[in-house]
C-alpha cells in the first residue's frame, strides 16, 4: 500500500496553484486535507503525476461573517466548522452536519472546499450545501466564476469544476435567527458513510412550514434538494400530507445499492427520515411514534 | 466472586502472603508499549534486508498459462522476480490434513502458486526489492496470463454433481464429513410436544488483527541457519513446518517472537506467503520481509466461521428439552490450512452443540467443502459461536413455543451443578462446571425481572427492546487430543524455566507466547507469588526458540491453564533449592524457612534472616564458604500438560438487552453481561479485558462483520471501510462477573478465559433481536444482522 510515485509541489500562492493547474490539468491532484486523497493513492486507484499541495495558502482558511453573508475558505478545516463562533450563529445546521463527518483525526485534517471537489454522494457537507442556498466560489485560467449548490455537483466524485479550477470558497445566507435546521443520518457505525441523510433547514411559522429546503444525501449520484418539500409549505402538516409527500420523495429517488442498502431499503429510509424531519421540526410526536431518542 | 467449591483446607503455594494471585497488578510490559519502545516486525530492520511483494490472482480460480517478469526485472530497485516453479527448488507442499479427523482430504498447497491459482488473492508469483515501494511498482509490471476457470462459490452447490470440482484429484469438493448419533433421536423427538426447526447462517469473517501478518526471514548460509523474526502464536510450531519443508533440521531454525499487535487465532497458522518468504530468504541468501498490506490482510488472512446449520429441538410442555439434531455445512476455500487443518470448526460444532443441557439425545451431520476464496480456519472460540448460536437459538425458538420465559427453560434444561463429572452427548468430559450459579449470578446481575418490566412498558409506547439470554460451554487447556493425536508436531504441553540471577532477581523463560493478552504478566505474577519476589525482580522471556523451553505458544486459552502451571511448579522447585541453601547458610531446616519480600525468613515469626541477593552473592562468588558437599542449583526447569482430561471445560453465560427500531432496522446495543467460569483468576483485570474484547469480537459477528463475496468469488469488501469491525461508539458497557471452579487437574486450578466472551455475544444478541420483534411474529437466524436483514424480515423493504 505504497503510492506510485508522483511529483510533488507546494503552492505559493493561489496565483502559483492556478499556473500548475492550467499547466497540468487532469494530470494533477490537488491536495488540501488529503483525507480521501491519499487513501486512493495509497490503494493505487489513482495515481496522479503532480500532486499541488495548497496547504499554506493561509488567504483559503477561515470563515467570515459580513451583511448577510457567510464566506467559508475552502481550506476550512471541519474542526474549525465545528469550533467557529460565526458558524454556530449564521448556519448551526452545519456544526450538527460536521459532527457526523468521520472521525475527529479526520476532522482536524479534512478541509470543506476538498469535500465538496471530492462530491461523494454519501457525504454530509454537499447535502448542506444545497440546504444552506450556498454559492460556491471557483477560481481559474478565466477568473473567478460563481456556481449555485444546485448546479455544483454532477454526479459520483464529479463537479462543474474544470481540471484547470481551484474551488477557493463557498458563500452562505446567514439564516434568519428564527430559522430551524434538522440534521440526521444513518450509518451502520458512527462516522461512517450515510446509508442514508437529510440536511434541513426551514421556518416554521404558527406550526406550519413557511420554507423546507431538504437536502439528501446518499440517495443517488449525487445530493438531492428534494421539490416534493414545496408540497409541504403553508398547510397543515397530517399523516395524510406526510405520506403523499413521502410518495412525492420516493418518485424524486433514484438510489443506488451497494453492501450496506438495496436501492429499496435506501428509498425506505429516506421516507423515515422525511418523517422524523418533519415531526421534529414541527414538533410534532404525533406524525412520527415509536421512537425513542 | 463466587466460589462453588470449597476452600481447601491445605494452603497451597498460591496462597502464601503478598501473593499477586487475584490481583489485579499492571502488566510488566505496559510501558514499553505504551511509550512505543515494543518491537514488532516491521519494525525489525537488517543489514541487506530486501522486502517482498506478491503478484496476487485476480481470479478466484484460474491456469496460470505464462508469466512474464522481463519488465518488472528491470525496474529500480529489483533483486528478484520469483515464480511458483523457480520456488519451489527450495521448498516442498504440504497437505493440511490430521489423521484423527477421519477422512479429511486436501490437496498439496505451494508457497507460490504453480499452474493455477484457487482464490483470489493467491501469490503467483514475488517481487523482491531493496523497498516496499519499489516491489509494488515492480509487481504492476508482472504480466500474468491467466484463463478463468468456474469458480465454486456457493458452499451449497459445491457437492452438487454440477459443480466443477476443484482439485480433481480428490474426486469432488467434500473435504471432510462428521456424524454423529447418541441417543434415541427419533424417539424423543416423537414423544416430543412439539419439534421445532430453523436454519441458522453465519456470515464468514475475519480476525482484522490491529498489526498485520509479519516475518523477516534470515537465512544466513555461513551458519546454515535460518532466523525467522515472525508475529506467531506458536514458535515451535513454525520451526518444525519451516524447517520440514525447507529440508533443514529443526535446531537449523530459530524462530524469533517479538511483540505482536494481536493474533486471535490469525497468526497461529502456517500462511503460503510466509513460507514463501522464509524460502525467498533461503534462495536468494540475505534477510527478505513481508508485511502483509490491509487488502492483503482481507484476503489472505484466515476466514472463519461461513456455517449454514441447519437445527432441531424437541420439547415437552413442560420445559423439558428431549433432543438435538443438527445438519452443518461449511465451506472452507480451496485448501484445508495447514497445519491444523479446515476441519476443526466444523467438529467443534459437532462436539459444542447441546452442550450445557442434560438431554442425551443428540444426532449431527458436519460437511466441510472446498469453494473458491480465501482459506477458512480457526479463528478465537473455534465453532463455539456457531454451536452456542445454534443451540441457544432453538432453546429460545422451544421457550417461545411452549410459552416458558427463556431463564426458566434454562433453569429446567441445564445440567445441575451437583451433576459433575459427567459427560456431554458428544462424549465430551467435563471435570466442574457452574451453569445453575452463573445463571442465577447473571439473573441477578442484571435485575431480569426489572428489565422484563421496563421491556413491556416500552412496547406499549411502540419501542422495542429485547433481552437475550445464552448459555455456553468453552474448551481450553487443550491435552494432546487437539492436534497431537492426528499427528501434527504441534506441543500441547508447555515449559518454564526460573533462575535466580547474582542479585537475587528472577529470569524466567516460558514457552507460552504474548500476543497481549497479558502472558508475561500471569507468568511473573505466577513466579513472584510462588517464589516470595516482587513482580519487578521476575522479568519474563518469551517467543524465542532459541531461549524457552520447548512447548505450544498461546492458543485455544492455553496459557495461563497450561503455561502458568509449569510457572508454578518450576518456581516451586526454584524456592525449595534457595531454601536448601538458605538453610545451610543459616544453619536451619529448609521447612522452617520461607521466602517473603525478597528475603529468607523464619516460618515461625517471619524475622528476615537473610535477603535473596545476599544468598545469590555466596552462591554465585563466595561458593567456598558453603558447607562441603552443597552444590547449589538456583535454576529450575518444569513442563505441564493436562494429562487426565482432554479439555478443561469451562462454562458461563451472556445476556444482551437492545433495542430495534422498527423503522431503520438498526439494533442498539445497551447493555451486555457475561458471567463465566475460569476457575483461578490471575489477574482479575486480565480476565475481565479477555472477556470484553472476546464479547466485542462477537459483536462484530453478531451485527457487522463480514466479508463479502460475489458470485465470481470476489471479496468485495477488503477494506477498513467497507468490511465493519466493530467499534468503541456502538458497544455497550459489559459487565463481567465469575464463578470459580479450580480445575483439579493443577495445583494452579486455572482454565482458559481467552474465548467465552466471543463464544456466546452473537447467540445472546440474536436472541434478543428476536424477542424485541416478538410482537412482529418475526424470527432472524442470520448474523450479521444488518438494518437490511431486519426490515426485509419485518416485511418493511
Amino acid at each position: 500500500m505504497k503510492a506510485s510515485a508522483f511529483d510533488y509541489a507546494r503552492a505559493t500562492s493561489v496565483a502559483n496553484a492556478l499556473e500548475l493547474l492550467t499547466a497540468h490539468g487532469e494530470r494533477a491532484r490537488v491536495l488540501a486535507g488529503g483525507q480521501s486523497l491519499l487513501p486512493a493513492m495509497n490503494l493505487r486507484l489513482i495515481a496522479p503525476e503532480l500532486i499541488i499541495d495548497i496547504g499554506e495558502l493561509d488567504e483559503l482558511r477561515g470563515v467570515a461573517a459580513r451583511g448577510g453573508v457567510l464566506t467559508i475558505g475552502a481550506l476550512t478545516r471541519h474542526a474549525d466548522l465545528q469550533k467557529s463562533p460565526e458558524i454556530a450563529v449564521h448556519a448551526p445546521l452545519l456544526m450538527d452536519a460536521v459532527a457526523h463527518v468521520a472521525h475527529p483525526a479526520i476532522r482536524n485534517r479534512g478541509t470543506i472546499g476538498g469535500s465538496l471537489a471530492q462530491a461523494d454522494p454519501a457525504s454530509e457537507l454537499p447535502a448542506c450545501m444545497l440546504a444552506l442556498g450556498a454559492t460556491i466560489i471557483a477560481r481559474g485560467p478565466g477568473g473567478e466564476r460563481r456556481i449555485a449548490a444546485d448546479e455544483f455537483f454532477a454526479g459520483i466524485y464529479e463537479t462543474a469544476l474544470t481540471p484547470q479550477e481551484l474551488l477557493v470558497a463557498v458563500e452562505l445566507p446567514a439564516q434568519p435567527k428564527d430559522s430551524m435546521h434538522y440534521f440526521q443520518e444513518f450509518s451502520r457505525r458512527h462516522g461512517d458513510y450515510a446509508i442514508v441523510g437529510l440536511a434541513a433547514q426551514a421556518l416554521v411559522r404558527d406550526g406550519r412550514f413557511a420554507d423546507l429546503r431538504l437536502g439528501f444525501f446518499a440517495v443517488g449520484d449525487r445530493p438531492l434538494l428534494a421539490r416534493s418539500a414545496g408540497k409541504l409549505l403553508d398547510v397543515a402538516v397530517t399523516p395524510a400530507v406526510l405520506s403523499e409527500v413521502s410518495s412525492a420523495l420516493d418518485e424524486e429517488l433514484s438510489s443506488l445499492g451497494d453492501q450496506q442498502a438495496t436501492p429499496a431499503m435506501r428509498r425506505h429510509l429516506a421516507r423515515v427520515l422525511l418523517t422524523r424531519c418533519v415531526s421534529s421540526l414541527l414538533a410534532r410526536t404525533d406524525l412520527c411514534a415509536g421512537v425513542s431518542a | 466472586m463466587t466460589s462453588v467449591q470449597p476452600i481447601p483446607e491445605a494452603l497451597s503455594a498460591l496462597d502464601r502472603p503478598n501473593s499477586y494471585i487475584g490481583k489485579t497488578v499492571p502488566r510488566p510490559n505496559l510501558d514499553r508499549l505504551m511509550q512505543g519502545r515494543g518491537l514488532y516486525v516491521s519494525d525489525i530492520e537488517l543489514p541487506r534486508m530486501a522486502h517482498v511483494v506478491f503478484v496476487r490472482s485476480p481470479h478466484a480460480h484460474a491456469t496460470i498459462n505464462g508469466i512474464d517478469v522481463s519488465t518488472a526485472r528491470q525496474m529500480p530497485g529489483v533483486i528478484a522476480v520469483v515464480s511458483g516453479r523457480e520456488l519451489s527448488t527450495v521448498i516442498t507442499p504440504w497437505v493440511g490434513v490430521l489423521s484423527h479427523l477421519k477422512g479429511l482430504k486436501s490437496a498439496p498447497q505451494n508457497a507460490i502458486a504453480i499452474d493455477r491459482a484457487c482464490w483470489q488473492g493467491e501469490a503467483v508469483a514475488a517481487v523482491v526489492a531493496n523497498s516496499r515501494a519499489q516491489a509494488e511498482d515492480a509487481a504492476e509490471r508482472v504480466s500474468v496470463e491467466y484463463q478463468e476457470l468456474d469458480a465454486v462459490t456457493d458452499m451449497r452447490a459445491a457437492l452438487s454433481p454440477a459443480s466443477a470440482v476443484i482439485h480433481a484429484s480428490l474426486g469432488d469438493n467434500l473435504a471432510f464429513e462428521r456424524n454423529h448419533d447418541a441417543g434415541a433421536v427419533d424417539q424423543a423427538f416423537a414423544e416430543s410436544d412439539e419439534v421445532i426447526e430453523a436454519e441458522f447462517i453465519f456470515g464468514r469473517h475475519t480476525g482484522v488483527t490491529l498489526e498485520p501478518r509479519a516475518v523477516v526471514a534470515d537465512w544466513n548460509p555461513a551458519e546454515a541457519r535460518l532466523t525467522i523474526y515472525q508475529g506467531t502464536q506458536a514458535p515451535h510450531m513454525v520451526q518444525n513446518i519451516a524447517a520440514l519443508h525447507l529440508g533443514l533440521k529443526e535446531s537449523q531454525v530459530r524462530v524469533v517472537c517479538k511483540d505482536v499487535g494481536g493474533s486471535f487465532g490469525i497468526k497461529v497458522h502456517i500462511y503460503a506467503d510466509e513460507m514463501a518468504t522464509y524460502a525467498l530468504s533461503k534462495l536468494l541468501r540475505r534477510p527478505v520481509k513481508f508485511v502483509a498490506d490491509r487488502v492483503e490482510s482481507f484476503n489472505t488472512d484466515i476466514h472463519a466461521r461461513d456455517h449454514r446449520c441447519k437445527g432441531k429441538i424437541g420439547v415437552k410442555r413442560d420445559g423439558t428439552i428431549t433432543a438435538f439434531e443438527i445438519d452443518d455445512l461449511t465451506g472452507i476455500g480451496p485448501y484445508s490450512m495447514y497445519p491444523r487443518t479446515s476441519a476443526i470448526e466444523a467438529n467443534q460444532v459437532v462436539n459444542l452443540v447441546g452442550g450445557p443441557y442434560v438431554t442425551r439425545n443428540y444426532r449431527a451431520r458436519a460437511r466441510v467443502v472446498f469453494q473458491n476464496k480465501n482459506v477458512m480456519c480457526q479463528y478465537r472460540a473455534v465453532g463455539h459461536p456457531i454451536a452456542c448460536s445454534v443451540t441457544e437459538g432453538l432453546v429460545d425458538l422451544a421457550a417461545m413455543k411452549i410459552g416458558v420465559d427463556p431463564v426458566e427453560i434454562r433453569r429446567r434444561n441445564l445440567i445441575a451443578d451437583d451433576a459433575y463429572p459427567c459427560a456431554s452427548p458428544s462424549g465430551l468430559r467435563f471435570e466442574q462446571l457452574s451453569h445453575h450459579a452463573a445463571l442465577t449470578k447473571l439473573v441477578r446481575m442484571m435485575d431480569y425481572e426489572a428489565l422484563r418490566a421496563e421491556q413491556s412498558s416500552m412496547r406499549a409506547r411502540n419501542i422495542h427492546r429485547g433481552i437475550g439470554i445464552a448459555s455456553f460451554i468453552e474448551v481450553t487447556n487443550p491435552s494432546a487430543a487437539f492436534y497431537g493425536v492426528g499427528g501434527a508436531k504441534i506441543s500441547s504441553q508447555d515449559g518454564v524455566a526460573v533462575r535466580l540471577d547474582a542479585q537475587g532477581s528472577v529470569i524466567c523463560q516460558t514457552s507460552i507466547t504474548e500476543q497481549g493478552q497479558g502472558s508475561e504478566s500471569l507468568t511473573a505474577q505466577i513466579v513472584g507469588s510462588v517464589l516470595g519476589v516482587s513482580m519487578d525482580r521476575v522479568r519474563v522471556i518469551l517467543g524465542d526458540t532459541d531461549n524457552t523451553p520447548y512447548g505450544g505458544g498461546t492458543w485455544a486459552s492455553r496459557g495461563a491453564g497450561i503455561g502458568g502451571e509449569a510457572a508454578l511448579q518450576a518456581t516451586k522447585v526454584l524456592r525449595r533449592n534457595i531454601l536448601d541453601v538458605a538453610a545451610a547458610i543459616l544453619q536451619s531446616t529448609a521447612v522452617e524457612l520461607d521466602i517473603v519480600n525478597n528475603a529468607v525468613v523464619t516460618v515461625a515469626d517471619g524475622a528476615p534472616r537473610i535477603e535473596l541477593s545476599e544468598l545469590a552473592r555466596i552462591v554465585y562468588f563466595r561458593p567456598d564458604t558453603l558447607p562441603p558437599g552443597i552444590q547449589p542449583e538456583l535454576m529450575a526447569t518444569r513442563h505441564f500438560v493436562p494429562r487426565e482430561y482432554p479439555f478443561a471445560f469451562t462454562n458461563g453465560v451472556q445476556a444482551s438487552w437492545l433495542e430495534v427500531d422498527i423503522e431503520t432496522g438498526f439494533v442498539k446495543l445497551l447493555k451486555h453481561w457475561v458471567v463465566e467460569d475460569c476457575g483461578t483468576i490471575i489477574n482479575p483485570q486480565l480476565v475481565d479485558e479477555q472477556i470484553r474484547g472476546g464479547v466485542v469480537q462477537g459483536l462484530g459477528a453478531a451485527l457487522f462483520e463480514k466479508c463479502v463475496y460475489d458470485e465470481r468469488g470476489q471479496l468485495t469488501n477488503a477494506n477498513m471501510a467497507d468490511y465493519l469491525v466493530p467499534m468503541s461508539g456502538e458497544m455497550p458497557d459489559i459487565d463481567v462477573g465469575h464463578v470459580v471452579s479450580p480445575t483439579l487437574e493443577s495445583e494452579l486450578g486455572a482454565k482458559g478465559a481467552g474465548e467465552a466472551g466471543t463464544a456466546g455475544a452473537a447467540a445472546a444478541v440474536t436472541n434478543a433481536v428476536n424477542d424485541a420483534l416478538k410482537p412482529f411474529g418475526t424470527i432472524i437466524t442470520e448474523i450479521p444482522l444488518t438494518p437490511q436483514v431486519i426490515l426485509t424480515a419485518l416485511g418493511r423493504i
